[in-house]
C-alpha cells in the first residue's frame, strides 16, 4: 500500500512542479504566456496519461497468460519473491 | 486592427511606401478595383521594372551557363529612389547589349573555327589519298571491293592519266554508309569513293555537337555525274570543301589553314576571358539588383492601388494596421517624408471607423508559425475570436503520440527533427524545389514535439521497437510449481491477480505484488498471450477520458469567446446547457471509470460492472438484475442516474428554444423604444469620436479631412468601440430558428459521436503496436534467433529489410496516418465546440515576405 502511495506522490509532485510552480518563474518576454500555457498543458496531459495507466494496473481483474515454457523461464529469471 | 487613411504628398509617396514596406505591418486595400491594370497610373513604371527583370534573368542564365558563383548580398539593400531607377536601367541596358555582342561574336568565331578544323582534316586526308594513288596506281583498282567495279574497266584511274573530277568533303560517320549506297545507285556505279575516319570528335558547325566525322573523296567523270554527286552531297548535308588538284597548292592551303586556326584560337580564348570578366563583375551585384528591382516593382504596384486626389494634390491610401503599431507607422511616414526632401506638409495617418470585418492578425514566430498553419488550414479565425493555436501546440503532438506510442520510433523521429531544427539556417534554402522536403522542413518544430511526446508515450506503453523495458522490476511473479508447468497437456498458464494471501486452496500463491509497475505498463504483458485484451481496456478508457476532457475544454473556450464579445445571453442560453449536458452524461462516465478502477479487483472480477452497458442502461432508464455486470454497483445509483438524465434532457429544449425566444423579445423591445432615443445615443457617440479624432490628429500635423463612415446604424466592429447588444441588426426569425436547430442537433449528437470518435486513439495505437510486433517476429527475430556465425551473418542481412520496413511503413505511413487522425480530432471534435473560423488573414505589404516567398534562384 505504501509503495503505491510513493509512486503517486512522486509523480504528482513532479508534474505539479512543472505545471503549477514553474510557470511563475518564466522570465518576462513576448512568449511568457505561451510558455506558461505549454507547461501547464504538457504536465496535465502527461500526468493524466501516467495516472490512467497506473490506476488501471492497481487492481487488475485478470492476470497475464503465459506459455508454460515462458513461465518456467520467468520463474527462474525473476525468482518467486517480490 | 484598425482601418487607416493615409494622405501622402506625391513627392513623398514613394519614400513613405518604401519605409512601410521595410516595416511590413500594414495591408493596403485596393481603392481602384474597377480599373484595368493597363489603365492604372504607374503602369509605365511597372513595365520598366519588368523589362529590367527580364534583363536580369538573361544575365543570370548567362552566369549560370558559365557556372560562376552568385554572391548573396550581406545586408538588405534599400529600395532605390526613382532617380536611381534610371541609372539602373542604363546599367542593365549596357550589360545586356555587351553580353549579347560577345555572344554573337563568339558564335561566329566558333563556327569559323570548326569549319577550318574540318578543312584541315579534309586536306590531310585527301593528301593521304593522292599520295596513295600516286604510289600504287594499280593498287587503286585492286583496292576496290567487289561491288564497286567501275565500268572504266582496265583503264588506269591514276589522276595523272584520266581527267577525273573529284569532290572532297566531310560527313558524319553514321551517314557514310547510306551516302555511299546512294552514290552507287544514282551514279550507277560510275563513281569511286574513298573515305577515312577522322579520329577526333569534331564540333559540327551547324548543330554545335561533337560528332564523329569521316572525310570522303568522290571521283567521277563528266559534268552530269558531277552535278549528281553535288546534289547528293547537299542532300546528305555533307560539308564540301574545295581542294586544289595541285599538291603544291594543297600544301600552301594547308599551311594557311593552320595559321588561321592558331589565330582563331587566340581570339576565341580572348573573347571567353572578356566574357568571364564581364560576368564575374555582374555576379557580384546581381542579387542586390534583383532585390532592388523587386522592391521598386512592389512599391509601384502598391501605389497603383491609391486614389489620386487631384483637387488636393495628394494620394489617398487605405490600409489595415494593428492598433499597437500605429506609432511605428507614424515614424515610418515621417522618415519617408524627410527623406524625400521634407516638404512643408508631412504625410498624415488618419484612423477610420468602419463596419467591415478587419483581417485577422496573429503575432507569430518561427515556432508557432507551423501550428498556426495547421489551424488556418481549416479556417482563419474570425476577427478577435480565440485562437486555438496555443492549445493545439501541445494537444496535437500529444494525441499524435498516443496513437504512435513507440519510444524507439519516437527517438528516430525526434533525432530527424532535431537535425532539421539545429541546421535550420543552412537547410532553409536547400532543395527548395522538392515539395516533399519543404513540407517536412516547414513542419520541423511540429515533428520535433511529436517525436518527444512519442518517446514519453512509448515509455508508458512500454514499447521500444515492440520490446518492453524492465527498469523497476515487474509486479508479477510466476509461482506455479513444476507439477503444473511441466505437464505436457497444458500450453498456457494464467497468473492470478488477487494480491492478498487468500487462504483458499494450497496451490494458490500471491502472484501479484499489490503495487502496480511505477512507470507505465508492466513488462510481463509484452510476453503474455493476452496482452491485447489488457491494453485494449486501458487504452479505450484513456481515449474516452482525454476526449471528453478536450471537448469540455473546447466548450469552456466558447465561454471565453462569449465573454470577450459581450454576448451575455449566449452564456446562459448556449454555454450552460452545453456544459451541463456534457457534465451530466460524460463527466459522470469519467467518474464511473475512476470508480471502477479503484473499487474492483481480481476477487470480485465477475461482478465488475461493464461501463458501456451501464451507460446504455442509464440512458434507457433500465436497471436489470442479470447479468452481473449490468447490475447497479453502488447504492443510490438508480436515483442519481435518473436525476442526471433528467438534467441532461432539459438542456436540449433549453438550447434549442433559448436563443430564438431571446431574439424575439429583443426585437419587440427595439420596436417599442422610440427611434429618437436611438439616434440621440448614436449622435452622442459620434461627437465623442469626432473630438477624440480631432485631438489626436492635431498632434500629428495638418488635418486634411476627418472621414467617418456612416455610423447611423448598427454593429460597429472597431476595436475600441464594442457596442452593446441592443444595436443588433434585425434578422429573419425563421433563419434564427433554423440556425439554432442545426446548432442544437450538431452539438448534442456530436457529443456522443465525437466521444466515440476519440476511440481512434486506441485503434491506431493498437495497429502500430501490432505492426511493430509483426516486423520483429517475422523479420528481425529470424536473424537474432539463429545461433553461431550463421546467425551473425543472418542478422546483418536481416537488418536491412527490417530497418527499411520500419522507416517506410511504421515511421512514414503510420506517422502520416496518426498525423491525419490527430488533425481531424482537432479540427472536428475540438474546434466545433467554439471555433467559427470565418475570418481572412492579414497579409501585410512587407518586403521580407515578398523576397522570401519567391525564391531568387531556381
Amino acid at each position: 500500500m505504501e509503495k503505491f502511495g510513493i509512486a503517486v506522490i512522486v509523480f504528482t509532485v513532479f508534474w505539479s512542479l512543472i505545471g503549477i510552480v514553474l510557470p511563475f518563474f518564466i522570465p518576462k518576454g513576448p512568449n511568457r504566456r505561451l510558455i506558461q500555457v505549454m507547461l501547464m498543458l504538457t504536465s496535465a496531459c502527461c500526468y493524466l496519461f501516467w495516472l490512467c495507466f497506473y490506476l488501471h494496473q492497481w487492481k487488475p481483474l485478470f492476470g497475464p497468460q503465459l506459455t508454460s515454457s515462458d513461465a518456467r523461464i520467468l520463474r527462474s529469471l525473476w525468482g518467486t519473491d517480490f | 486592427m484598425t482601418l487607416c487613411q493615409l494622405f501622402l504628398q506625391p513627392d513623398a509617396a514613394y519614400a513613405c511606401i518604401s519605409e512601410l514596406g521595410e516595416l511590413g505591418i500594414v495591408q493596403f486595400r485596393d481603392l481602384n478595383p474597377n480599373v484595368n491594370s493597363f489603365q492604372r497610373k504607374f503602369v509605365n513604371e511597372v513595365r520598366r521594372c519588368e523589362e529590367m527583370e527580364r534583363k536580369l534573368r538573361f544575365l543570370e542564365t548567362e552566369i549560370k551557363k558559365d557556372e560562376l558563383p552568385i554572391y548573396d548580398p550581406e545586408d538588405n539593400p534599400d529600395a532605390p529612389k526613382p532617380r536611381e531607377m534610371i541609372d539602373l536601367e542604363a546599367t542593365f541596358e549596357k550589360l545586356d547589349h555587351e553580353l549579347k555582342e560577345i555572344n554573337t561574336n563568339a558564335d561566329a568565331l566558333l563556327r569559323n573555327f570548326n569549319e577550318l578544323t574540318e578543312l584541315k582534316h579534309n586536306l590531310q586526308m585527301t593528301q593521304g589519298f593522292f599520295d596513295e594513288a600516286q604510289a600504287h596506281p594499280v593498287g587503286v583498282l585492286e583496292d576496290m571491293a567487289g561491288e564497286r567495279e567501275i565500268e572504266l574497266g582496265g583503264q588506269t584511274t591514276a589522276t595523272a592519266g584520266m581527267k577525273l573530277g573529284f569532290i572532297t568533303g566531310v560527313i558524319p560517320r553514321e551517314r557514310m554508309v547510306t551516302f555511299e549506297r546512294m552514290l552507287w545507285r544514282v551514279c550507277r556505279g560510275n563513281v569511286f569513293v574513298k573515305q577515312a575516319d577522322i579520329p577526333d570528335l569534331i564540333e559540327d558547325p551547324l548543330t554545335g555537337e561533337k560528332v564523329h566525322k569521316t572525310v570522303f573523296v568522290v571521283f567521277f567523270q563528266g559534268e552530269q555525274l558531277k552535278n549528281r554527286v553535288q546534289k547528293i552531297c547537299e542532300g546528305f548535308r555533307a560539308n564540301i570543301y574545295p581542294c586544289p588538284e595541285n599538291p603544291h597548292e594543297r600544301r600552301e592551303l594547308a599551311m594557311g589553314v593552320m595559321t588561321r586556326l592558331d589565330d582563331l584560337t587566340v581570339v576565341l580564348s580572348q573573347t571567353q576571358d572578356h566574357r568571364q570578366r564581364v560576368l564575374a563583375a555582374t555576379s557580384r551585384n546581381l542579387r542586390t539588383w534583383q532585390i532592388k528591382v523587386k522592391k521598386i516593382k512592389a512599391i509601384y504596384h502598391t501605389m497603383n492601388m491609391f486614389n489620386n486626389d487631384v483637387a488636393r494634390k495628394c494620394f489617398i491610401a487605405e490600409c489595415w494596421a494593428p492598433v499597437s503599431e500605429l506609432d511605428r507607422i507614424q515614424l515610418a511616414l515621417r522618415k519617408g517624408s524627410e527623406a524625400s526632401g521634407g516638404g512643408t506638409v508631412s504625410s498624415v495617418l488618419n484612423r477610420m471607423i468602419t463596419r467591415e470585418q478587419p483581417p485577422t492578425h496573429h503575432k507569430l514566430n518561427k515556432f508557432t508559425q507551423g501550428f498556426q498553419n495547421l489551424v488556418d488550414a481549416y479556417g482563419v479565425a474570425t476577427y478577435r475570436e480565440i485562437n486555438p493555436m496555443p492549445f493545439v501546440l501541445i494537444t496535437f503532438p500529444f494525441l499524435f503520440a498516443v496513437m504512435f506510442g513507440d519510444a524507439g520510433h519516437g527517438l528516430i523521429v525526434s533525432v530527424f527533427a532535431l537535425w532539421m531544427v539545429i541546421k535550420e539556417r543552412s537547410l532553409k534554402d536547400k532543395w527548395r524545389t522538392q515539395e516533399v522536403w519543404t513540407i517536412f522542413f516547414g513542419g520541423r518544430y511540429i515533428i520535433l514535439l511529436m517525436g518527444l511526446f512519442s518517446i514519453y508515450t512509448g515509455l508508458i506503453y512500454n514499447d521500444v521497437f515492440s520490446k518492453s523495458l524492465n527498469i523497476f522490476g515487474s509486479s508479477w511473479r510466476v509461482k506455479f510449481g513444476d507439477e503444473i508447468l511441466n505437464r505436457r497437456d497444458i500450453d498456457t498458464v494464467q497468473l492470478e491477480p488477487t494480491p492478498y494471501n487468500y487462504s483458499g486452496t494450497r496451490e494458490y500463491q500471491q502472484m501479484y505484488s499489490g503495487t502496480p509497475y511505477p512507470f507505465g505498463l508492466d513488462p510481463i504483458w509484452q510476453v503474455s498471450e493476452n496482452k491485447i485484451t489488457f491494453t485494449n481496456s486501458v487504452k479505450m478508457k484513456f481515449a474516452i477520458i482525454i476526449g471528453i476532457i478536450q471537448m469540455g475544454f473546447g466548450v469552456f473556450l466558447s465561454l471565453w469567446n462569449h465573454l470577450h464579445f459581450n454576448h451575455r445571453y449566449a452564456i446562459y442560453l448556449e454555454f450552460l446547457p452545453q456544459i451541463i449536458f456534457l457534465a451530466c452524461i460524460f463527466f459522470y462516465l469519467i467518474i464511473l471509470i475512476f470508480y471502477k478502477w479503484t473499487h474492483f479487483d481480481g476477487l470480485v472480477s465477475t461482478q465488475a460492472p461493464s461501463l458501456l452497458i451501464q451507460l446504455i442502461n442509464m440512458i434507457l432508464l433500465s436497471y436489470p438484475t442479470e447479468p452481473e455486470s449490468s447490475r447497479t454497483f453502488y447504492s443510490g445509483q438508480r436515483g442519481v442516474q435518473t436525476a442526471l438524465i433528467i438534467f441532461a434532457v432539459i438542456c436540449i429544449p433549453w438550447m434549442l428554444l433559448g436563443k430564438p425566444i431571446y431574439r424575439i423579445i429583443m426585437n419587440k423591445r427595439r420596436a417599442n423604444y422610440s427611434t429618437v432615443t436611438n439616434h440621440t445615443e448614436n449622435a452622442e457617440h459620434e461627437i465623442d469620436e469626432q473630438t477624440h479624432e480631432n485631438e489626436s490628429t492635431k498632434k500629428r500635423g495638418v488635418v486634411l479631412d476627418v472621414d467617418l463612415r456612416d455610423t447611423d446604424t448598427d454593429d460597429i466592429l472597431d476595436d475600441d468601440h464594442l457596442h452593446q447588444q441592443h444595436h443588433q441588426t434585425e434578422v429573419e426569425m425563421s433563419e434564427v430558428w433554423v440556425e439554432q436547430g442545426i446548432h442544437t442537433i450538431e452539438y448534442f449528437l456530436g457529443c456522443i459521436s465525437h466521444t466515440a470518435s476519440y476511440l481512434r486513439l486506441w485503434a491506431l495505437s493498437l495497429a502500430h503496436a501490432q505492426l511493430s510486433e509483426v516486423l520483429w517476429q517475422m523479420v528481425l527475430h529470424i536473424g537474432l534467433s539463429t545461433n553461431g556465425y550463421a546467425g551473425s551473418i543472418l542478422t546483418f542481412l536481416v537488418f536491412m529489410p527490417w530497418s527499411c520496413l520500419t522507416v517506410f511503413i511504421l515511421l512514414l505511413m503510420e506517422g502520416l496516418s496518426a498525423f491525419l487522425h490527430a488533425l481531424r480530432l482537432h479540427w472536428v471534435e475540438f474546434q466545433s465546440k467554439f471555433y467559427k473560423g470565418e475570418g481572412y488573414p492579414f497579409i501585410p505589404f512587407s518586403f521580407r515576405l515578398l523576397l522570401d516567398e519567391v525564391p531568387i534562384e531556381g
